[in-house]
């Protein structure tokens, strides 16, 4: 969660802290062609960070190529006009850079750390892959068993990563959500150049793009680059709108049992289909936000006192909730049971308590230190500008805008308890909910 | 009145690409010595405070006994039981992290400058006067043995665990620091107020703070900090001398892919040729995407999503490791390709090329590291920690431009053994027997 509770503005607040978080060293603006620009400034140390994100993930694939927006990501390592396949990663590396790239339901972002004196360099590089990638049948096959070893790596070989991976796909009946941003191991095993060039094609355009520079940069610097490098690509007219099949009401309660030799320790997962931030709608996200916090968000949260304290039912709980989505995510709860307390009992004593919380409602002084909190983080985020630009990159990849973003630490703030109670009441309903329990092969769950 | 002195010495640091890291050493009233960097651009301060030892310190058949006290830390202290105590650091917005590995103890801390002292008297309590209540002991007891428990299905723990079994014989480097359901099951009250003195004491502090404070704020602080701490703690371990030798060690367990711990011995920070090998490391393993490791195992043969090699060089041993993960039918051949580089870079060394390459990657990269207040913070402790002098940011790239070909390809005929690389290999591995590696 703390990624959601890092925002940075610009609030006139009525605390002592209000003074501190004065200084917005966020710039924006668009490039002729409808490249979005985000400077998040930091000139303390000679290193930026240069990011670009495309408003492409796995939630954007044809049915039948999941896993082909992350393949496409791998891809993009490999040759282009100018460079061989690997020369991206081995200059950024010779300038004494580090680069990745990630991909998740909503975007796929490409970055590099590097000294502030190689933004031109990178961005004479970015801006070549964002057209010209030249990739050959071996590129294909080989990077093709890359991939299905990082799935080995992250899901194959994880009890709990492919009990989550089950989790998500009986929580969605009717959304991309449901399918693993890998991708499904079948379905990758058959992905080929056509998939992973027309995905490209699609959606790897200026418009569709989002450049965030944050470090010692300016905005008038950045301006003048991103228009000789990104400026020049042509605007995508068939660029195709992003319409995704939604979620129909949910009306059935549903239970996952999932048994792997390799559970050492069992435990229950709870899920609730539950809104995300909107677009100028972000109050009840807000409040969702809040809500996990004080639900299960530490030492101090309502169902760690219930089963931690009070009772010794588990060793670890907790709730988690992910508002920045396209589209309805999920809030979230675990249940980590003691020795001898049964997933049964572990799932019954964390619905009394989150009963007795409906019943009982916020306890408004930890709402209070909550926000303080809060309100400290935007403090703290001014010492991590990368974090900055992380929060703007996935924000406007996921449907929402700059103001959206400067607005979401005064929305916080303004949430009362009534509001974080009435989104409980909304989102914490069994006939959206997907009870999940972690066993091993043998057990029993009574 | 020495108590009102705070003895100041400055250095100008300049990094290659012009950054500036000044670095003040700051000697309190009562003689604590402390890093600073004065940044004064945001209202809070970033601190480190390292204790040597760590869980190496653990008493004989008391496994377990550092660690459980270090998760007790946060549990209540003074007045304020475990609740209490975490509300009164979310009362200030302040963060204290408590961490232990096999060489220190690890205290991160963040506060905002409006409430220094408070948060500074609240985590004097925790480190100086923690409960450790049995209800408590109870609790956090159960959240280790959950560790442990989960640790015993986990490919990348058990593989981690069986290589230092092979590795550092009797020392306790050879065994987790968390300890064993039994070592950790018969520990009392009394052991973990003996494991609390035996690291708390000032003959094993470092410390570093970034931040909004001057020297003399900062001397007044770690005074009312750490100036209650015993002068003295347990002795230090003895050095561990590294056992493994080479071959295969193969752990069944029934998963699809097969993860690999692999190494030999390593060498040393005190060594001459610290930064010969860190050169040759980078070439061989280090260096994410551009190393001939993951050129040869995944670019080519799309064998693994990673492999990567690292120098461990620790208080009591240097280990040179490396790890590697790929599908039970496919990491026979991965290994044998590991192996075959390990031996060609011991033969022919590495080419001028590569040389430049990684010195202009590892000498470039450096400031990327100095990125925040407290990545500045952790990093002033460690220099304190290896010995390194207080300009040593200005001087470690000369270090790193002055070696030559011939340094990195004496250190890699004489580091890389790849006879004596030992493979422990857990999963179902396809064509893998414990013994000597095939050919």
């Amino acid at each position: 969660m703390t990624r959601m509770r890092a925002f940075l503005a610009t609030l006139m607040l009525s605390t002592p802290l209000s003074v501190m978080a004065a200084e917005d060293p966020v710039t924006t603006f668009v490039l002729d062609n409808g490249m979005q620009v985000i400077v998040v400034e930091d000139h303390r140390a000679p290193v930026v960070q240069h990011m670009v994100w495309y408003r492409a993930g796995s939630a954007d694939e044809p049915k039948g190529a999941s896993g082909v927006a992350h393949f496409l990501e791998h891809l993009l390592f490999k040759a282009t006009d100018k460079l061989e396949s690997g020369e991206f990663s081995a200059i950024v590396s010779a300038n004494g850079g580090n680069d990745n790239a990630f991909t998740s339901y909503d975007y796929t972002a490409y970055y590099q750390r590097i000294a502030a004196d190689r933004l031109e360099l990178m961005m004479g590089m970015e801006s070549d892959r964002m057209r010209n990638i030249r990739l050959t049948p071996a590129n294909i096959e080989t990077e093709r068993d890359v991939i299905i070893e990082e799935r080995n790596q992250r899901t194959e070989n994880s009890a709990s990563a492919l009990f989550s991976e089950q989790m998500r796909a009986v929580q969605y009946h009717n959304h991309r959500y449901g399918v693993p941003v890998i991708g499904w191991m079948h379905e990758m095993e058959t992905l080929n150049l056509d998939d992973a060039l027309s995905f490209y094609e699609i959606y790897y355009s200026p418009n569709n793009a989002i450049l965030v520079v944050s470090g010692d940069a300016t905005p008038e610097g950045v301006r003048e680059l991103a228009e000789k490098y990104y400026g020049v690509i042509p605007f995508n007219p068939a660029l195709p709108e992003r319409l995704r099949t939604e979620e129909p009401p949910q009306t059935a309660e549903r239970r996952v049992i999932f048994r792997d030799a390799r559970v050492a320790q069992p435990y229950v997962s709870r899920s609730y289909l539950a809104p995300e931030r909107d677009q100028g709608a972000q109050k009840e996200a807000a409040a969702l936000t809040l809500l996990a916090e004080i639900l299960g968000g530490g030492t101090t949260s309502y169902l760690t006192e219930k089963l931690q304290f009070d009772t010794q039912v588990a060793v670890y709980s907790s709730v988690y909730y992910r508002g920045t989505s396209l589209d309805d995510t999920t809030f979230n709860m675990i249940v980590v049971p003691a020795p001898g307390v049964t997933l049964q009992e572990a799932e019954d004593a964390m619905d009394v308590a989150v009963a007795s919380f409906m019943k009982e409602g916020v306890d408004p002084a930890q709402v209070e230190r909550l926000k303080k909190q809060l309100r400290a983080q935007q403090i703290y985020a001014r010492d991590n500008v990368d974090g900055i630009a992380q929060r703007y990159g996935s924000a406007l990849t996921t449907g929402l805008t700059v103001e959206d973003v400067q607005a979401w630490p005064e929305i916080l703030q303004a949430i009362t308890p009534e509001e974080i109670m009435a989104a409980a009441e909304k989102v914490i309903i069994p006939e959206s909910s997907v009870t999940g329990w972690l066993m091993k092969v043998q057990e029993q769950g009574q | 009145m020495r108590i009102f002195s705070v003895l100041v010495i400055s250095f100008l640091t300049v990094l290659p690409a012009q950054a500036e890291v000044k670095i003040q050493e700051v000697i309190s009233p009562g003689g604590i010595t402390a890093w600073l960097v004065e940044e004064p651009s945001i209202p809070f301060m970033a601190l480190e405070l390292r204790f040597r030892g760590g869980g190496s310190l653990d008493r004989p058949g008391k496994r377990g006994a550092l660690n459980l006290m270090t998760g007790l830390l946060e549990e209540g202290a003074g007045d304020l039981d475990s609740r209490g105590f975490a509300r009164a650091v979310e009362d200030l917005a302040a963060s204290f992290s408590y961490n232990l590995n096999s060489d220190s103890l690890s205290v991160s801390v963040r506060f905002l400058s409006e409430s220094r002292d408070d948060a500074v008297a609240l985590l004097r309590s925790s480190i100086v006067d923690p409960n450790l209540n049995e209800s408590d002991i109870e609790r956090v007891r159960g959240q280790v043995f959950a560790g442990l428990l989960s640790d015993t299905t986990d490919p990348d723990a058990i593989v981690g665990a069986a290589f230092n079994r092979m590795t550092f014989g009797d020392h306790p480097y050879a065994t987790d620091l968390s300890g064993t359901n039994e070592s950790v099951a018969a520990l009392t009250r009394e052991d973990l107020i003996n494991a609390h003195g035996d690291i708390f004491a000032k003959d094993r502090l470092y410390v570093g703070a970034v931040g909004d404070i001057t020297p003399a704020e900062l001397g007044k602080l770690v005074d009312e900090l750490l100036g209650g701490l015993p002068e003295t703690g347990a002795s230090q371990p003895q050095a561990a001398e590294v056992t493994i030798e080479g071959g295969v060690t193969v752990v069944d367990f029934d998963t699809p892919q097969s993860v690999a711990l692999f190494g030999h011995k390593g060498i040393g920070l005190e060594d001459p040729d610290y930064f010969a090998a860190t050169i040759l490391n980078h070439v061989l393993g280090g260096g994410s995407f551009e190393s001939r490791l993951m050129n040869e195992v995944r670019e080519k043969r799309g064998l693994t999503y990673g492999v990567s090699t690292f120098l461990v060089p620790r208080d009591h041993a240097a280990t040179y490791q490396g790890q590697v993960a790929s599908a039970n039918d496919r990491i026979a051949e991965a290994i044998l390709v590991i192996r075959d580089e390990w031996s060609k870079a011991a033969e022919k060394g590495v080419t001028l090329e590569e040389l430049r390459n990684a010195k202009t990657y590892i000498t470039g990269a450096y400031p990327l590291r100095f990125d925040g207040n407290a990545p500045i913070a952790r990093i002033m402790v460690g220099m304190q920690m290896i010995g390194f002098p207080i300009d040593y940011i200005a001087t470690r790239n000369d270090r790193v431009e002055a070696v030559t070909l011939e340094d990195v390809n004496r250190v890699a005929a004489e580091l890389l053994d790849a006879d004596g690389l030992q493979f422990v290999v857990v999963g179902k591995p396809v064509g893998l027997t414990t013994g000597p590696l095939p050919e």
